[in-house]
């Protein structure tokens, strides 16, 4: 068991600045307007430093500079990007504990999440598109002996991107990655809520990419983020969030004719199949784990397994492990090793959990376990803690029909196959779903059956790269940890070629 | 949580589906004199969503795909209240209201640089207003 000492404290491994501006051109840049924000740690509700707080004028100096270097970024060979975002893995693995810590304090996430989940996968992250970009490959068509179409692959420009709070670091990665080796110049809008582990990243690899590749604006969405998100200078705009800004955002691509990426979250179901309680073995013990991942990351996950279906010969007895499991969650200090659960990223997002208590509870669900904000002790007192929830209840509830996005699952039992799957599909959503069974023939035949774009499949909650992740349905458009991704940050250009000698004979 | 400031309905006419609490029509006339006329649009989906999003009017663009909840009447002015039309499939059955709480992040709703963050308090209908909304 390791606690990390709090940023800034005697011993830390890491600590901030007292205040941060925009990252433009490759350093700090005051804000124009001069304006700054708070911005507090979950973990104790206590501010720790302040950030620029960005607007149009700030958008416009950063698309500048991203201007400014695309064109020689674009130019650059394949194995010099790739060489770049290696080094970029390599020195954030040097720095894996400080970034984690960073990150956790950042976030209120436990550290032992940032430790082996986040920073190593944002590093792997930089790796893949790396190896990526130097396997790509254009093509050619032969139309005919003397015509030859020849397709390249060339960078959009300069893109936008919106990163969500949840994992501010490795979210920003899945879309840095792709884009740099891809060879676009960035701006980059965090979330307000996490608008300082992304600079402490900029920071640290400073020297390794040219200035303006990648440029970062802070701020609130409606000064900030409407602005670069509208922008006619941007090529692309990517963004992972909810629906009505999502389809705000495709409002504004609408008007620029530009691609958008979106990442909508969704309401995932995790089947349980009887088979799965044919012995107490070790794979009813992962499919046990497999239940409790909604409290990962504090329920804060786009793919949150936040609807448990489970067959109805086993529901009793799975249901009762089940819910010892979730009561055996250590809940506290989030730099605690120890720690499984943190704290909610901010205060309106304990708001709206607790208050999907009082519409779970109004709609008749029944709470198994939780159902109550966490008070902690000691600094830990102001932070955002909410105890891992299960309700029990029906399908048709909102509570089964919303994303919650904290540690709530909503369980619910199904007869037979078709059943289980006619529940699964009964969503807006189409993100993520687990299947859990002993049948291999079952297992896929749910997954093929489930409208969603990832089903983990006697696993759940692995992002590995090279595995597509996106949506189905209100899920989002796109997708994102694979190499296709490439093409969401490229253009194709074909060049069409005639090596005839002879005219068409049309004039 | 503050009381309702919509008043009544009349007895007989479909009860109201969305309220606001005094906090936050407070909050939206101040909001009124910054960005002019307002709406809502409820969201769904991850991070910053199953909340109310509050823009100038008219910037997000509503459609066939939306449904109309209602207005709010706030002073000398109404705010309407939009949902996309799949969603309030699941949600027509909960009567709203619309309060404020202290908080960060919104989207791009503009009540966030203020510190707080619009947020949905629900009940259900009572069988009697459900009898009245189904006519």
């Amino acid at each position: 068991m390791t606690v990390y000492a709090a940023p800034g404290t005697e011993g830390a491994i890491a600590s901030f600045r007292p205040r941060y501006d925009h990252w433009i051109g490759g350093e700090y840049v005051p804000p124009a307007n001069g304006q700054y924000f708070e911005n507090p740690t979950p973990v104790t509700g206590r501010t720790f430093t302040e950030v620029a707080r960005g607007d149009a004028d700030d958008i416009d100096r950063a698309l500048d500079a991203a201007h400014g270097a695309a064109p020689a970024w674009g130019r650059t060979s394949v194995t010099e990007r790739a060489i770049i975002l290696n080094k970029i893995a390599d020195r954030m693995e040097e720095h894996l504990e400080e970034l984690a810590v960073v990150e956790t304090w950042e976030n209120g996430k436990p550290v032992r999440e940032t430790l082996n989940a986040d920073m190593p996968l944002a590093i792997d992250h930089f790796r893949y598109f790396a190896g990526a970009i130097r396997a790509q490959e254009g093509s050619i068509s032969e139309i005919d002996g003397d015509t030859i179409a020849y397709h390249f692959h060339e960078p959009l420009g300069v893109v936008g991107q919106i990163i969500p709070w949840n994992f501010p670091i490795l979210m920003a990665v899945w879309k840095l990655a792709p884009a740099l080796a891809a060879g676009n110049a960035v701006v980059l809008k965090p979330a307000e809520q996490t608008p300082t582990s992304i600079l402490f990243l900029m920071e640290l690899i400073a020297d390794l990419l040219p200035p303006g590749v990648v440029n970062v604006v802070n701020g609130f969405g409606a000064e900030a983020g409407k602005p670069l998100a509208s922008s006619s200078r941007i090529r692309k705009i990517a963004f992972t969030g909810e629906t009505t800004t999502g389809r705000l955002i495709m409002q504004y691509a609408s008007q620029n004719i530009i691609p958008v990426t979106l990442e909508l979250g969704g309401k995932s179901p995790n089947l349980f199949f009887s088979d799965v309680a044919a012995a107490r073995d070790d794979f009813y013990d992962k499919a046990l784990e497999g239940f409790t991942m909604f409290a990962l990351n504090q329920g804060e996950v786009c793919t949150c397994p936040s609807r448990a279906l489970i067959q109805s010969d086993i529901y009793r007895d799975f249901l009762a492990d089940a819910v010892a499991r979730t009561e055996a969650i250590k809940q506290g200090n989030p730099l605690d090793t120890d720690t499984m659960i943190g704290a909610q990223a901010s205060n309106d997002q304990l708001e709206k959990i607790l208050s999907y208590f009082d519409i779970g509870r109004a709609e008749g669900a029944k709470v198994l376990t939780g159902g109550h904000r966490a008070e902690l002790e000691g600094d830990l007192a102001g932070g955002y803690y909410v105890t891992p929830t299960i309700f029990e209840g029906k399908n048709e509830m909102r509570i089964f029909q919303e994303e919650i996005f904290g540690p709530v699952v909503a369980v619910t039992e199904f007869a037979d196959f078709d059943d289980a799957i006619k529940i699964a599909n009964d969503t807006l959503y189409g993100l993520g779903a687990g299947v859990w069974s002993r049948s291999g023939s079952d297992a896929y035949r749910a997954g093929r059956a489930i409208e969603a774009g990832r089903v983990w499949t006697n696993n759940y909650h692995a992002y590995p790269a090279a595995a597509a992740f996106g949506g189905y349905k209100g899920s989002g458009v796109g997708r994102e940890n694979h190499r296709m991704m490439l093409d969401h940050y490229q253009q194709t250009k074909n060049l069409l070629v005639s090596y005839s000698p002879n005219k068409l004979g049309f004039f | 949580m503050s009381d309702d400031v919509r008043p009544g309905q009349a007895a007989g006419s479909p009860p109201a589906r969305v309220a606001v609490t005094d906090d936050a029509a407070a909050l939206l006339v101040r909001l009124r004199d910054k960005h002019g006329d307002l709406m809502f649009h409820q969201s769904g989906g991850c991070c910053d969503g199953s909340s109310p999003m509050c823009y100038p009017d008219g910037d997000f663009i509503t459609g066939d795909a939306d449904v109309h909840l209602g207005d709010l009447a706030i002073d000398s002015f109404t705010v309407p209240v939009w949902m996309s039309r799949s969603q309030f499939e699941y949600w027509k059955h909960t009567h709203l209201t619309i309060d404020v709480v202290p908080g960060r992040g919104a989207g791009f709703s503009v009540e966030a640089p203020e510190g707080v963050r619009f947020l949905i308090r629900s009940r259900l209908f009572t069988d009697d207003e459900w009898e009245l909304l189904r006519d």
